[in-house]
């Protein structure tokens, strides 16, 4: 059997199903994989060997026992630490949650052991999904397998390295303002944000509810389209789930991979051109531009001039909603407690546990909350940034009046050396300027490879109408099948 | 001009129950200055009568059923506390002794 661990996804499930490997087999392949690479990469924080291999004797079993198979079985995945995994370590990358083990699954983990994926492990993560880089997770960063010197792309680093590193060819990421597409990006590989409501937040430690949603990673685009359809659909647990089919993704990437676009309109957005990406992103991503139009596609471009806001409004509207999500991390029902010594009030051991326990960003983002809806600045920052969230819905929606998506290179630089942007918050926020309009809009959003600058990967973003995820695949996987898939050098 | 002083960063991490350090606070101040200024940019949108968005899900009052369903037991719910007695969290002292 040749390298398990360099399949896709679609490719092990089918050796699975037809009996030429097993779940089990699998499952030791990437383990093993995991073993003798992850102390470079750090993509896990932590690796449940056992019951993955339980899991992969269950699909074992169900399948000698003549029973069908999801498309998925067998399949192993990553899951982002974010995600609540009933047993299994889940910290979110930070300090304040060093051991804690949920006593619930997360819906789409349900969803994900119902389809008998096999979980591998928890990946890494900036800590609470704040961050860019994985810099800010409290275990030490990831490294990219591109460049182990550089920086993997964040919240969701461990997801993507994991893929890149070839310890997965699934994994599970979320994204709040770029956190599964961004990483995808900067290591060659596809992240799907889905519509916001289309895929479940139950048993997402929540950063920015408005905003959170879990989405699929992978290598190929049919593999993160086999992935959604796993973990997607309404879910009465989480309020804000849209009570609606799932749209067809993985017959949308199938039909995409015909390389036919004709028909297509694809609109560039004139507030994107070039402010801010470095001129390799821009080169590369005028070259796929090329390559759709060589498909068949029809490029217009788009002005959406109240999208220069959106990291503005972001940046307002995330942190309020953090300060008030993570007000439940009070040292009292799980989790750290320092200070306690009998002498100190409850008020007191909280404001020292949660300065023990949280991390630079996480404070910076809660005291940035707390401001922008205190009492005397609310109407000028979280009042006015929810209202200019309505003017950038509103230019989506005017911009999908005349095209099917809108492209744009996936976030402005390649990956960037550690430490580059710590010391200015701000610069590291930047790495989220394209990604973050589809946020606050709630559409869908996929970042697929696209080409190379200075040796590293560059990302392509193709952003859809809510509830129409299957046109950014369709698009997708289009431009895949005229550039192809990119190889990282050996680890 | 700066957007905020040191004294307000301290008094939000008051209300934010982050017991800060002087450090700390020297380095938050700066930083959060720097980021005020730039998210301050939403304040040059004319949007007077634009209404808010507060999520892009168009559901109001999402119910279910009024029916039990199991929920976390006791044991579940305690087991990662940081400190539990008698199947309760046991939490530091909330009331002043001197009062």
């Amino acid at each position: 059997m040749s390298d398990l661990t360099r399949m896709t996804a679609a490719q092990l499930a089918g050796l699975i199903a037809g009996g030429e490997t097993s779940a089990v087999e699998v499952a030791r392949a990437h383990l093993d994989r995991i073993a003798a690479v992850d102390d470079r990469v750090h993509a896990f924080l932590h690796v449940d060997a056992e019951g993955a291999l339980e899991a992969a004797r269950a699909v074992d079993a169900r399948r000698a026992a003549g029973e069908e198979l999801g498309p998925l079985a067998g399949v192993p995945v990553g899951v982002k630490d974010v995600v609540t995994t009933r047993g299994v370590p889940t910290t979110a990358g930070s300090k304040i949650l060093e051991g804690w083990r949920p006593p619930y699954d997360a819906t789409i983990v349900e969803r994900l052991r119902a389809a008998g994926t096999v979980m591998l492990g928890k990946t890494n993560m900036d800590e609470f999904a704040m961050g860019s880089s994985t810099e800010y997770s409290a275990y030490g960063p990831t490294n990219n397998p591109w460049d182990l010197g550089r920086i993997p792309g964040g919240s969701g680093g461990g997801s993507a390295a994991a893929l890149a590193a070839y310890e997965a060819p699934l994994t599970i990421g979320t994204d709040t303002g770029g956190s599964i597409r961004q990483p995808g990006a900067v290591t060659g590989t596809v992240g799907a944000k889905p519509t916001y409501g289309g895929t479940s937040r139950y048993g997402l430690i929540a950063f920015s509810s408005s905003l959170d949603t879990p989405g699929p990673c992978a290598r190929t685009v049919e593999d993160a389209a086999l992935l959604h359809a796993v973990i997607a659909g309404h879910d009465p647990r989480d309020s804000t789930s849209i009570p609606a089919p799932v749209p067809p993704v993985v017959e949308a990437a199938r039909l995409g991979a015909t390389g036919d676009l004709t028909g297509v309109k694809l609109g560039l957005v004139t507030q994107f051109a070039g402010e801010g990406a470095e001129p390799g992103v821009m080169a590369a991503f005028r070259d796929a531009v090329d390559a759709l139009t060589k498909l068949g596609a029809e490029i217009v471009e788009v002005s959406c001039p109240n999208f220069e806001y959106a990291l503005p409004a972001y940046y307002l509207i995330a942190p309020s909603e953090c300060s008030s999500n993570l007000a439940r991390f009070d040292g009292v029902r799980f989790g750290l407690r320092v200070g306690d010594d009998g002498a100190k009030s409850l008020e007191e051991v909280m404001s020292i546990t949660r300065d023990a326990g949280f991390g630079p960003e996480v404070k910076r983002r809660i005291m940035l909350g707390t401001y922008a809806l205190s009492s005397g600045y609310y109407d000028a920052y979280y009042g006015q940034a929810q209202k200019v969230r309505t003017l950038i819905t509103r230019d989506f929606t005017a911009a999908f009046e005349q095209v099917d998506a809108l492209i744009s290179p996936t976030t402005p630089f390649v990956a960037f050396p550690f430490g580059a942007r710590t010391s200015d918050p701000y610069q590291m926020y930047l790495a989220d300027l394209y990604t973050i309009p589809t946020n606050l809009y709630g559409g869908p959003a996929i970042s697929v490879p696209c080409g190379l600058s200075e040796g590293l990967p560059v990302g392509l973003q193709v952003m859809a109408p809510t509830m129409a995820d299957d046109r950014m695949y369709r698009v997708a996987s289009a431009l895949e099948s005229a550039v192809g898939t990119l190889t990282p050098p050996a680890l | 001009m700066a957007a905020i002083s040191r004294e307000e960063v301290a008094h939000l991490a008051r209300l934010s129950r982050l017991a800060v350090t002087d450090e700390e606070l020297d380095t938050f101040a700066g930083q959060l200055d720097v980021i005020l200024q730039a998210v301050a940019r939403v304040g040059e949108v004319t949007a007077g009568d634009i209404p808010p968005t507060s999520h892009s899900v168009p559901l109001t009052n999402v119910f279910r059923d009024d029916v039990v369903r199991p929920g976390l037991n006791r044991e579940d719910a305690l087991a990662g506390a940081p400190d539990a007695e008698d199947g309760r969290f046991r939490v530091p002292r909330i009331l002043d002794e001197e009062v």
